[in-house]
């Protein structure tokens, strides 16, 4: 699971608040990070779209940060230095082993082999 | 990057695992490497709602159209399906792909939730036709679809129920082009059907979710 793929997952297991279900916590037990070709454009178009502030404390969490800043910063577009660091983040950086756990339930959601299982028995929805 | 032919991607797509005991009950038809080519074909060649984007494939089995898409060169490809062995059998395919713009998330696609809404560029399926235990689960897969796409979803549908279907486009207010129409060979995957394979006509729809402008302005 990319983190890009995180920053769009939500819980919606009964006894969210509304609104809620987001950011998933996430616990990893192996994290990987791989060889992705930079893609400038689509990262950039990415970052207004990435719940930013989701997206660094995921990153925080697995001890990938790296120096990526609280905030995107202005004129991201061009800095192709910024982008590397934010195309590592999203694209790079994948949960293997884990769990999500849901931030007002506690519903934790296996990731096996790269895949987080986010079904959902008939009594939770 | 590079520019495939039909053919080539055609012959990739060949080599994309299939089902190993596929499930009646979720519909798991393969989707053909020929029909999946000339699909993601026309809508990379004609629509570029490919190409840096980020794409959703619901109900995307073992990854037949995630595969084809990650090739044609999308930002992210993500496979949603809800059963694990397809998604296993997916997991090989890109590994063996050597595919790095590709992720999955096992879940009903069905309750893919609100902050999943305008979330992605592009929706590419081949949903569940919605016959036999499935009734109206082809509805249900599009209508998650296109709250979930900014651009475009692309989807087969059977030629038959194509009236129901725009009704629903008009009901959800985007606009809906029939692109092709198929004929689509089930290969006789379940032990009740009796022929070797069925001809069943589909067609092939973008639905855009841009506002309709034109419309009833003339």
């Amino acid at each position: 699971m990319k983190l890009l793929t995180h920053n769009m997952l939500t819980s919606h297991v009964r006894g969210v608040r509304p609104g809620g279900g987001f950011p998933l916590r996430i616990k990893a037990t192996e994290v990987k990070v791989n060889n992705v070709d930079f893609n400038q454009e689509f990262t950039a178009r990415m970052v207004p779209k990435v719940e930013w502030g989701a997206l660094v404390e995921a990153a925080e969490s697995l001890g990938h940060r790296g120096d990526l800043p609280s905030e995107p910063i202005p004129d991201y577009e061009s800095n192709e230095d910024f982008l590397r660091k934010v195309h590592h983040v999203l694209m790079e950086v994948e949960v293997v082993e884990g769990m999500l756990k849901c931030p007002d339930t506690g519903r934790e959601f296996p990731i096996t082999k790269g895949i987080p299982n986010m079904l959902l028995s008939e009594e939770e929805t | 990057m590079k520019k495939l032919k039909l053919k080539e991607l055609e012959c990739c797509l060949q080599q994309v695992d299939g089902f190993e005991n596929p499930k009646l009950l979720l519909e798991q038809y393969p989707t053909r490497p020929h029909i999946a080519a000339c699909m993601l074909y026309t809508i990379h060649n004609t629509f570029d709602d490919i190409e840096n984007k980020i794409v959703a494939d619901l109900g995307c089995g073992c990854g037949m159209l995630s595969v084809g898409s990650a090739m044609l060169g999308a930002g992210l490809c993500i496979g949603f399906d809800v059963d694990p062995d397809a998604l296993e059998v997916f997991n090989r395919n890109s590994e063996e792909f050597e595919l790095t713009n590709i992720d999955m998330v096992q879940c009903n696609v069905c309750s893919l939730s609100e902050k999943m809404v305008k979330t992605f560029d592009t929706i590419i399926m081949n949903p569940p036709f919605g016959t036999k235990h499935n009734k109206g689960m082809d509805v249900a897969f599009l209508k998650t679809a296109v709250q979930m796409a900014r651009t475009a979803v692309y989807s087969l549908h059977k030629t038959s129920t194509r009236e129901h279907i725009q009704k629903k486009a008009d009901d959800w207010k985007v606009k809906m082009d029939v692109l092709a129409e198929l004929r689509y060979d089930l290969p006789a995957s379940y032990k009740f059907h009796k022929k070797k394979s069925v001809d069943i006509e589909v067609d092939f729809i973008r639905f855009s979710t841009e506002k309709k402008t034109n419309e009833g302005m003339t």
